[in-house]
């Protein structure tokens, strides 16, 4: 069995990792946002700045923190190259057709690049520090106010946690499948993008049935220990607001005010 | 006061369909342990799924520490019947071993700090404390039945049921598991009703019943039941690798008796020679 | 074919906090024509050692990458092979090789998908040869590989693999495999999960298989009763490295390290320890047959005259 735990989370016991989950879910919120309101570098590299001390109170190896980058390389490179050539800016360095490069566009595309990395690691930085389970109460916790407009918060959060839960076993199993069908002369690898799709048939049927079969044995399973869904239920772990937390809150107030005061007073230039 | 009492019980999982369960009467004391032993398509799941109200008889009553089973008193029944089944990939709902212990005494309601002795009390019971921050996943298969099992503890009920808990682990899982239910229904007395198709695992049950098309076939201690081993195998439960060794020798002309005992078969051999 | 393997290292998730070694130092040879039994705890190595054997798992590029902390010993190199097949070699055939290895999986029943069961049968001979088959060709393949393992093709081709029993599912399972007449089988746990009827069944099955399909035989179980009363030779797996390669007649002679390791002895074996101590002692290949043959011989040897020593009784 590889041995993975899902969510990537990263066990080891830092100042990030024990803060509690609603803030730092609110906080990932507050810095995309700050990271969608930033306009120049100044600000942009004020946030990578935040971002570079979270990596390194939460002790991640950079490594890490790289491989989550290397993820979305692709599409950073894909909008980066669009963005490089369609950007209509003032000083054209090469133009042909519909297509142009300018500096406007050279600063542009790399602003953007730098935009979708930061959002990518900080993101993923919140998987790193979190269980699924304290992500999970997190979300539902947050999400509480929408039970006054009767949607299912409870039942959502249910279903999140049951999916991570079952994750690893999916995962597992799908390696399982994968391999079997291999085994039987399965080639995943090469041909065309539709030979390709037909080929994973022998993967996902099989996967198909079986994660139906496990929902319904777990539903039996849930039912036979009295789960009726979210009324009268009691939570064995509250999430509770400690110092550490208020300091953490604190610092990233402090973030969105400094974009916020950035746009206002320094020069609005790349 | 009977743990569980079948009356005339047939079931159904299709209309003009076989019948799964047929004219079942059958009934368990309470603090008894009985093995339910059947091979595969006997019924004998459906009378777990049937005893906890996840399924619905079409004929016939059953009751529940004297309560009759039906739609309004579902929660209460299944509070007192636990029931473990036989996948531990698919009972769990949770990702760390506490939280799913706490799952069922949270769908209850339990007060927070009865939440945490519940837990404490569950895991102790099955031997699983030092797990209890641990993720479910890294579990042997054994030790994922037995957090199976703490979290039916958890709820404390009366009786537990165990199907086919055993069949898809490991010789040592096995015995895990059958030493643990052993031990809550002599030290906790608890009504176990353990459903298998290895005959072995019935040996330490008070009572074993044998099933076969929906009907109860065969009753009585375990050493009565596997003594009528041509009629066992027309049931199609074979007998265990001790079992067969003893009617070889006996076969050879030895004078051992049947036993599923290692121990006493070798004394028993020691017997015969000198 | 021979399957040889030396110094076999592997580790899973190098490099991070979930780094495992799963194989540390394993050479092991197995026979051509054997029925061999690989046994260990889970996480003691032996799937991912099986999965070696038909380059589900490749060897590293870089072989001294797999050995961490591990100083630079020229003598020490990996070799895999199994018959002509060089597995450290990047250019050998995988797909020759896997058609030459056959692999059941734990609950193989689980990775049927097709319509019907001729089409799923025929899933890895369709995949396995180079030209193209004709249906005749495909129906003569498949109605000996379903014959084989003991169902009706005839009664079997047309219907969905789903709706099969459990035992004729796992059996459907099989013939998928072995329609591609593999030299080599290798079965992770075949009988798990069925009850004991269908244990014997499965176990004949195999048996059969040997003796007029594939010429070696290769079980992975936890059962000791099964390797004992199954196999030519058995490797003991611990902890990602090979104790023991006995025939199980040797083998369970070994009854108290076994224990230690936290693995069973087979009934027979402890029946002939506990009769040793009673100071009867048998001397058997631990199959139930000869055990039983051997204490009768004993006791044919050794009549009893009215209750007197011997025993304890």
């Amino acid at each position: 069995m590889k041995d993975v735990s899902f969510g990537q989370f990263y066990p080891v016991n830092s100042f990030v990792h024990r803060l509690d989950p609603r803030l730092k879910i609110v906080f990932l919120i507050a810095y995309i946002v700050a990271i969608f309101l930033a306009t120049n570098f100044y600000e942009l590299a004020a946030c990578a700045l935040v971002l570079l001390l979270i990596v390194f109170f939460a002790r991640i190896p950079i490594g890490k923190v790289l491989r989550a980058v290397r993820g979305v390389t692709f599409l950073v490179l894909f909008t980066t190259a669009l963005n490089l050539l369609f950007y209509k800016g003032d000083t054209v360095y090469w133009e042909w057709g519909i297509f142009c490069v300018s500096f406007e566009g050279i600063i542009f595309s790399v602003f953007l690049a730098l935009r979708l990395v930061l959002l990518v690691v900080c993101s993923s930085m919140l998987t790193y520090t979190t269980t699924p389970v304290s992500l999970t109460d997190g979300v539902e916790s947050l999400l509480t106010p929408l039970k006054w407009i009767r949607i299912p918060v409870h039942a959502l959060a249910l279903v999140m946690s049951i999916a991570l839960r079952m994750i690893p076993v999916l995962m597992d199993e799908t390696s399982r499948i994968k391999n079997a069908q291999m085994a039987r002369g399965a080639d995943f690898e090469s041909g065309n993008i539709i030979k390709r799709v037909k080929a994973t048939i022998p993967i996902l049927v099989p996967l198909l049935l079986s994660a139906l079969r496990r929902a319904d044995e777990l539903g039996d399973a849930m039912d036979a220990r009295c789960y009726t869904g979210g009324d009268h239920r009691t939570k064995y772990k509250k999430l509770r607001f400690t110092w550490r937390d208020l300091v953490a809150f604190l610092l990233g107030a402090a973030l969105i005010a400094g974009v916020v005061l950035m746009r206002i007073y320094l020069p609005a230039s790349y | 006061m009977k743990a569980i009492e079948f009356a005339d019980v047939s079931f159904r999982y299709e209309e003009e369909g076989p019948f799964a369960v047929r004219h079942l009467n059958f009934s368990v004391e309470e603090g008894e342990f009985v093995a339910v032993l059947g091979h595969n398509g006997s019924g004998k799941s459906t009378l777990a799924r049937l005893a906890n109200g996840l399924l619905t008889p079409d004929e016939g009553q059953i009751r529940v520490l004297g309560t009759l089973l039906g739609d309004k008193n579902l929660y209460d029944v299944r509070r007192n019947v636990g029931v473990v089944f036989q996948n531990p990939d698919n009972q769990t709902v949770a990702t760390i071993v506490e939280d799913d212990v706490a799952f069922g005494a949270e769908n209850v309601g339990l007060a927070r700090e009865e939440i945490g002795r519940r837990i404490d009390f569950a895991l102790k019971a099955v031997g699983m404390e030092e797990y209890r921050t641990s993720t479910v996943a890294r579990l042997s298969g054994g030790q994922k039945q037995r957090v199976a099992i703490a979290g039916v503890l958890a709820l404390k009920p009366k009786i537990i049921i165990l199907d086919e808990s055993t069949a898809m682990l490991d010789p040592r899982g096995r015995r895990e598991i059958v030493d643990v239910v052993t031990r809550l229904n002599q030290e906790e007395g608890i009504t176990v009703l353990l459903i298998t198709h290895f005959l072995e695992e019935a040996l330490l049950a008070d009572r074993a019943v044998v099933m076969n098309r929906g009907e109860l076939v065969m009753e009585g201690t375990p050493r009565a039941v596997f003594a009528r081993k041509e009629e066992l195998l027309t049931y199609n439960l074979a007998l265990p690798r001790i079992g067969v060794i003893c009617e070889r020798l006996r076969a050879g002309g030895m004078n051992v008796a049947d036993t599923l005992d290692a121990e006493v078969l070798a004394k028993e051999i020691a017997q015969c020679v000198s | 074919m021979r399957i040889v393997a030396e110094h076999l290292f592997y580790t899973y998730n190098p490099k991070s906090p979930f780094e495992t070694a799963a194989l540390r130092d394993v050479s092991l040879t197995i026979e051509e024509g054997e029925f061999f039994g690989i046994i260990g705890h889970t996480g003691s190595g032996k799937s991912t050692f099986v999965q070696h054997l038909n380059g589900l798992i490749r060897l590293p590029s870089s072989l001294k990458r797999s050995r961490p902390n591990r100083k630079k010993d020229s003598s020490v190199k990996t070799v895999l092979k199994v018959g002509d097949f060089d597995l450290a070699d990047k250019k050998t055939d995988f797909r020759a090789l896997r058609k030459s290895v056959g692999m059941v999986f734990q609950y193989p029943e689980y990775q049927l998908f097709a319509e019907t069961v001729r089409e799923d049968v025929a899933f890895g001979l369709k995949n396995f040869s180079s030209e193209k088959l004709s249906e005749e060709q495909i129906d003569a393949a498949v109605r000996a590989a379903v014959e084989v393992v003991g169902l009706d093709y005839d009664e079997m081709k047309d219907k969905s693999p789903f709706e099969l029993s459990g035992g004729q599912k796992r059996r459907v399972a099989i013939a998928g495999v072995i329609v591609t007449r593999p030299e080599v089988l290798v079965l992770d746990e075949p009988a798990a999960g069925l009850d004991p009827l269908g244990k014997q069944e499965i176990m004949q099955l195999l048996h059969k298989l040997h003796r007029e399909w594939c010429r070696t035989v290769i079980i992975v179980s936890h059962d000791m009763d099964e390797i004992s009363e199954n196999c030519t030779r058995a490797a003991v797996f611990s902890e990602g490295t090979v104790r023991y390669v006995l025939p199980p007649r040797e083998l369970f002679c070994h009854a108290q390290e076994l224990t230690a390791m936290g693995l069973d002895v087979p009934l027979t074996a402890k029946l002939v320890s506990l009769l040793h101590e009673r100071g009867i002692d048998i001397e058997c290949d631990f199959t139930a047959a000869d055990f039983c043959e051997k204490v009768l011989a004993y006791a044919a040897a050794h009549p009893k005259k009215e209750r007197d020593e011997g025993g304890e009784a």
